[in-house]
């Protein structure tokens, strides 16, 4: 009984807290809109920069990304070699091949990036191009490829070369009017293939399974077996190593055989399978270099996808230095905030110390200058949500690759009214604490 | 001379006080690296291309069937081009200054070395430096007989055969000077593979590799006798600045005529090469201009708010130093001196803060260190910033008048 009318007692004195709060913050107008500015602007700054670091440094396969393998050989020569050196971020065709073809892992693709010339048979459509994957049979199971009709080619279609393709949306829309075009037939440079599958949007950012076509923003409408683009010798984009006395092919020449110019991803689904995987990649260095083909001694990585994402750094370094430069901002904002607030608490003094001697308790005080300064937080923090959502708008009309990304996810939204409040009531509590020392008796005397 | 009794009311105010100055090192810190960073994109904007930027136009056609003879076809585009009315000169490359997607060899200076020296950005494409207007500091251009088709030369490499290789080639005088210092370059022997020499028989004063990320490699690039001959054909077209937009659409037309069933990929001016290349860095240095602008800003309202407060807060004291004798200038100064020793501590807090940022920002993101002449200057722009800002509520202050003392509240 007793502790319930206190709580009743606390509400309504909260209340009461909140009308004095707005009183005081009335009366100081310039000085409360000073404050709410700077909460206001540190938040928005520093919840544009995060919101923009968290797209970029997101999982794109959530789920499954932790069984997803990125195999490294180093198949170079001894030139140049030092023992602690990263081996090369591909691999070549011959490598790439044979640990396809060796099926140790529960799924595996190989493949590399192009553009490739579209011929539309309707005449009013000139020819153009679309960015293509020339990859393999498990590619659209390992990586969750959302197909819309259809289905991949199989394993024995790569073999034979297949003329057969997968398209996106986008195109099948251009192409096809949207309709079902599995079974139509389609020309690609001077050859016709025949749609097997048509894939829903699909967006992967980053463009983690080869960020060497830049790690955002990138999107294949045309996917065909790579043994296909070998054949019809279709170019290649994207980053080409060469080492000894060799070069990396222009336009329709292939890189030779000591280019890496390929990605091989595989599937493993425990960490078991993952070591022993491994272990298969250092016995196939060792066999390769009893062969003569690899001169090092074994050299292998295997990385999950969040620690390849890592390893090639995919956040821009500017954008941490934004996020670093709007949190100072924040501190700069937050230390201002409990500066001017301390000084307009300890100018009140005399009001405190009246209301002490007529018998507020030190903590009904403390309570009182942190609602005041939680509504400060509060608005400053709902200004500051609105300003990233205008900063979000400003990033979006940038240029870069990733700026169409920057919007803001329900758990940032959060993320801002946490950040807000914590920061006002962080602002309030040194201020309302030292305002609260104040003795009763001295005030009063001094007046 | 009224230094002690500011520091005995400051000792009384010893939070606010420390939070003023903490506020004033923070944004010293922050502003003195935010300018050295946006000097630092300045500067790496103004990287020089060596070619003549504002006279270029690039018309890049992509293939859409299989092409039998590309050299032919190569030629026979140029000729056309040679022919658009304002067109001063035509080239075939593989890449361009500053055109993001980069070709380079890692170059030695002697066949046996273990390591490179260094990677340099290697263009192939005939008449190549003429058109970019690259000038010639040494030595003498590539000439049509020394050109070896592309096909040829992979062919040759593929199979070994020195002989059917390019033998010379064009370098930069900062490549140049890498090699071979203080040395004439001119008949040097320059490697691109462990077999494979280039006899230097020019020297290019500037020339910007296509993606020069780092400025201290930026201008290690050569030019090789390639001819090219591949699906997604570069033209480079020289003519005068003011002809530019004529010329790119005559030219587009021409192309266009010998074959119809090209899809054009690109077709620009150097100027848009250039803009686009360094988007990133206009857009950080303009962010950090911003950041700069607030922080200045929220720092001189924030010590307005504090100097307004003291000076109602002090309103009877005023009131009574001024009863005393003291003139409004006293009070104007005293507030000037408060203001400048607040700012002062600030700054040489701030100072230590800047110095620690720019070591961390050095170990993250391959920045120099802070030149000393930025502390100064960022010293000076602080303490103006305070005077300005304190001016206010130190006039409001002067201006309080003597009888105020003989008030009470």
């Amino acid at each position: 009984m007793e502790a319930g009318a206190g709580a009743i007692t606390e509400f309504w004195m909260l209340g009461y807290y909140f009308q004095l709060a707005w009183r005081s913050l009335r009366r100081n107008r310039a000085l409360t809109a000073l404050m709410v500015l700077a909460i206001a602007l540190g938040i928005g700054a520093s919840m544009t920069t995060l919101t923009v670091l968290h797209v970029l440094s997101g999982d794109p396969l959530p789920g499954k990304s932790a069984q997803l393998y990125y195999p490294q050989l180093d198949p170079q020569d001894l030139k140049g070699m030092r023992p602690d050196k990263e081996p090369p971020a591909q691999v070549t065709l011959i490598d790439g091949l044979n640990l396809l073809h060796a099926r140790r892992a529960d799924r595996q693709a190989l493949m590399t990036g192009g553009r490739v010339p579209v011929q539309p048979d309707r005449a009013n459509l000139d020819p153009f191009y679309v960015k293509a994957r020339y990859t393999t049979a498990d590619f659209f199971t390992m990586f969750d490829a959302p197909f819309l009709y259809g289905h991949g080619w199989s394993a024995g279609d790569e073999e034979a070369k297949a003329r057969q393709v997968v398209i996106g949306r986008d195109l099948n829309n251009r192409l096809f009017g949207g309709a079902n075009s599995v079974g139509r037939s389609l020309r690609l440079r001077g050859t016709t293939f025949q749609v097997v599958g048509v894939l829903d949007d699909w967006h992967l950012n980053p463009h983690f399974y080869d960020l060497n076509t830049g790690s955002f923003d990138y999107v294949e409408q045309v996917f065909l077996p790579l043994q296909t683009m070998v054949d019809l010798l279709l170019a290649h984009d994207g980053s080409t190593d060469c080492w000894g006395n060799s070069g990396g092919g222009v336009g329709n020449i292939l890189p030779m055989p000591s280019c890496v110019w390929l990605q091989f991803w595989v599937q493993l689904d425990s960490p078991a399978k993952a070591a022993a995987y491994r272990q298969f990649l250092v016995h196939y260095s060792q066999e390769q270099h009893a062969m003569g083909r690899f001169e090092r001694a074994p050299n292998v990585r295997l990385r999950n996808v969040m620690q390849w994402l890592d390893y090639n750094m995919v956040v821009p370094d500017d954008v941490r230095l934004q996020t670093m430069l709007a949190f100072g901002f924040l501190l700069v904002c937050l230390v201002n905030t409990v500066g001017l607030m301390l000084a307009k608490f300890m100018r009140r003094a005399a009001e405190l110390g009246v209301r002490r001697a007529l018998g507020a308790s030190r903590r009904a005080l403390f309570m009182q200058l942190l609602v005041e300064s939680g509504v400060i937080g509060l608005v400053g923090g709902v200004g500051g949500l609105l300003l990233a959502l205008g900063g979000l708008w400003l990033v979006r009309q940038r240029p870069s690759d990733y700026a169409a990304m920057a919007h803001l996810d329900v758990g940032m939204l959060l993320a801002t009214f946490v950040l807000a409040l914590c920061a006002a009531l962080l602002a309030g509590l040194l201020p309302a604490w030292r305002a609260c020392q104040i003795a009763p008796a001295l005030q009063l005397k001094s007046n | 001379m009224v230094i002690r009794p500011i520091l005995a009311t400051l000792r009384r105010h010893k939070l606010t006080a420390g939070l003023l100055v903490l506020e004033i090192a923070l944004t010293c810190a922050i502003v003195c690296n935010a300018v050295f960073l946006i000097g630092q994109r300045l500067q790496r904007m103004d990287m020089p291309s060596g070619v003549a930027e504002h006279e270029l136009l690039q018309i890049e056609l992509s293939d859409v069937m299989p092409v039998v003879n590309p050299y032919a076809r190569a030629e026979e585009d140029l000729a056309v081009l040679r022919q658009v009315p304002g067109v001063q000169s035509v080239g075939i490359t593989n890449q361009l200054p500053f055109g993001g997607s980069s070709s380079n060899a890692n170059i030695r200076r002697d066949p046996a070395q273990r390591d490179p020296s260094f990677s340099a950005g290697t263009y192939f494409g005939e008449n190549l430096p003429q058109t970019f207007g690259a000038r010639l500091v040494a030595g003498r251009q590539l000439r049509p007989e020394e050109y070896v088709n592309a096909d040829i030369v992979m062919k040759a490499l593929g199979e070994g055969d020195m002989q059917a290789l390019p033998k010379v080639a064009l370098v930069t005088q900062a490549m140049a000077d890498r090699l071979w210092p203080g040395q004439n370059p001119l008949g040097r022997i320059v490697y691109v593979t462990p077999q494979v020499g280039l006899r230097v028989v020019g020297v290019l004063a500037t020339l910007v590799r296509a993606n020069p990320y780092d400025p201290a490699t930026a201008q290690l690039s050569m030019v090789m006798p390639l001819r090219m001959g591949v699906a997604d054909q570069s033209y480079v077209i020289r003519t005068r600045p003011q002809d530019r937009q004529r010329v790119l659409a005559a030219a587009l037309a021409a192309l266009k005529q010998v074959n119809p069933q090209r899809v054009v990929s690109a077709s620009r001016s150097f100027d848009e090469i250039r803009q686009r290349y360094f988007q990133d860095d206009r857009a950080m240095a303009g962010i950090l201009v911003g950041v700069i602008a607030a922080l200045l800003t929220v720092t001189a309202l924030g010590i307005v708010g504090l100097a307004s407060f003291w000076v109602a807060q002090r309103r009877r004291t005023i009131g009574v130093r001024r009863a005393l004798g003291a003139t409004r200038a006293d009070i104007l100064r005293y507030f000037q001196t408060e203001n400048f020793l607040l700012a002062t501590a600030g700054i040489v807090l701030g100072m230590v803060l800047a110095y620690g940022l720019n070591l961390y920002l050095m170990a993250h993101y391959e920045l120099p260190s802070l030149p000393a002449a930025y502390l100064p200057a960022g010293a000076l722009v602080l303490w103006l910033l305070g005077q300005l800002a304190v001016l206010g509520p130190a006039l409001r202050a002067a201006g309080v008048p003597p009888v105020v003392a003989t008030r009470s509240v």
